[in-house]
């Protein structure tokens, strides 16, 4: 790759969240802060409501109760700022993996690597041609996170993001986390396994 | 931002031309009501061709209305919705190229085959071209009403059956001026222009509100 690009500095700040869902409180007074160049590794048992915090971060889902704040962005939200990669994995079966990436380029906007550079960086050049319903799970997970490369974006909001990945292609998005969070970027992911991020921090909900 | 306009224009039209899609079965679904409804008729070539331009309306309607719930669904279960919305392209400007994508794959073809179809309901050399134009402006019409309606039911499991209870009142104006064009040019008091411009006016009315209305119902967040 040529000249790094560093993210200009962002901070995420979360205050007093509570998540209410079909009328049961799943959890309640969460905060966490969350700057540039630091990952942070989510975790609880099932239904603790993960998937329900990166749900509410990216605007899919209202809180009960306190707020999420940006500093540093003139104004975008965060959902403008960020990657999701969750369990639905916005790919199109019908169309191959290349222009499903391609696509995900043109609608995130501010490309990075080129679709088949990305599909490169994750061990899967020879997929591109090919229709993603005839893909692995394993496989369509990493074309999914081929998107993070795609597209540079400051924030990745990662669900789960080691499921269905064997232990090279897991020792791989270590690899893309670590580079992310080099460039100024901020990694939050639901996890239930370890992310291989040293310098991770835990935020642990509905204990 | 115009990039994600065309990326998703062009991403719709993609996947509408793979097996499946849907535009080639709402044209099939047309064919088989225009072609049903002289046998149900019976053998009177008068009735039939009087009433041909409404039957070739109320089947436009219908192949219009089947496949729409799948227009945001499909893109909401797989994730697709996410990214549209993660994208700094304003929701009403993504639904607008949704709306669009899905007019040119339906509404269109139905409008080009109407001529062709008119001679299986015996419909009069003369008015083969205004009906023809009639859905050509009215169809634009049915596909922002539906976009509306197939984005509050984007979220529901079995939203199938809902959608066409909830668009298909809201269709009645666009069906009323449609036909009463298509038969002014068969003969009449009233000048082919007038219901036509009238059509053309309810079209582009529902384009604008049927775009703000579907990215508001998307926008909602639960």
């Amino acid at each position: 790759m040529s000249e790094p690009h560093r993210f200009a500095p962002l901070r995420l700040r979360a205050s007093g969240l509570a998540c209410r869902r079909g009328g049961r409180l799943i959890f309640e007074d969460l905060s966490f802060a969350l700057a540039g160049g630091e990952a942070l590794a989510l975790t609880g048992r099932n239904g603790a409501g993960k998937s329900s915090l990166i749900a509410m971060l990216c605007g899919r889902l209202r809180p009960a109760a306190g707020e999420v704040a940006l500093d540093g962005a003139d104004d975008a939200p965060l959902a403008e700022l960020s990657h999701l990669v969750g369990h639905r994995d916005g790919l199109k079966t019908a169309l191959t993996a290349q222009d499903n990436l391609g696509f995900a380029q043109d609608c995130l906007g501010d490309p990075g690597l080129t679709p088949l550079a990305a599909l490169e960086r994750v061990g899967l050049p020879h997929v591109a041609a090919l229709p993603v319903g005839y893909l692995s799970a394993g496989q369509r997970r990493r074309v999914a996170l081929a998107r993070l490369l795609v597209a540079r974006r400051p924030f990745w909001l990662l669900d789960e993001p080691m499921s269905a990945l064997d232990l090279a292609a897991q020792a791989m998005l270590s690899g893309l986390m670590q580079e992310h969070c080099r460039m100024g970027g901020a990694i939050l992911a639901a996890t239930h396994g370890p992310l291989g991020l040293a310098e991770a921090r835990e935020l642990r909900i509905g204990a | 931002m115009s990039r994600a306009f065309i990326a998703i224009l062009r991403r719709d039209l993609a996947l509408a031309a793979r097996a499946g899609g849907g535009g080639e079965l709402a044209l099939v679904f047309f064919l088989t009501i225009i072609v049903l409804v002289p046998f149900a008729l019976g053998p009177d070539l008068n009735l039939l061709s009087r009433i041909g331009p409404a039957i070739l309306w109320i089947g436009a309607l219908l192949s219009m209305l089947i496949g729409l719930d799948r227009l945001f669904q499909s893109d909401e279960e797989d994730g697709s919705l996410d990214l549209i919305r993660a994208s700094a392209l304003p929701l009403e400007l993504a639904v607008l190229a949704k709306g669009l994508a899905h007019w040119l794959v339906t509404g269109l073809p139905l409008a080009l085959a109407a001529p062709l179809l008119g001679l299986l309901v015996a419909l009069p050399g003369a008015a083969m071209a205004p009906v023809a134009g009639t859905l050509l402006v009215g169809t634009p019409a049915l596909s922002f009403i539906g976009a509306a309606g197939a984005a509050l039911t984007a979220s529901l499991r079995r939203g199938g059956l809902i959608l066409p209870v909830l668009v298909a009142p809201l269709t009645i104006p666009v069906l009323i001026f449609g036909v009463s064009a298509s038969n002014s040019a068969l003969g009449g008091t009233i000048p082919f222009l007038t219901p036509f411009l009238i059509l053309c006016a309810l079209s582009l009315l529902a384009i604008v509100v049927g775009t703000v209305a579907a990215a508001a119902a998307l926008r909602q967040a639960e």
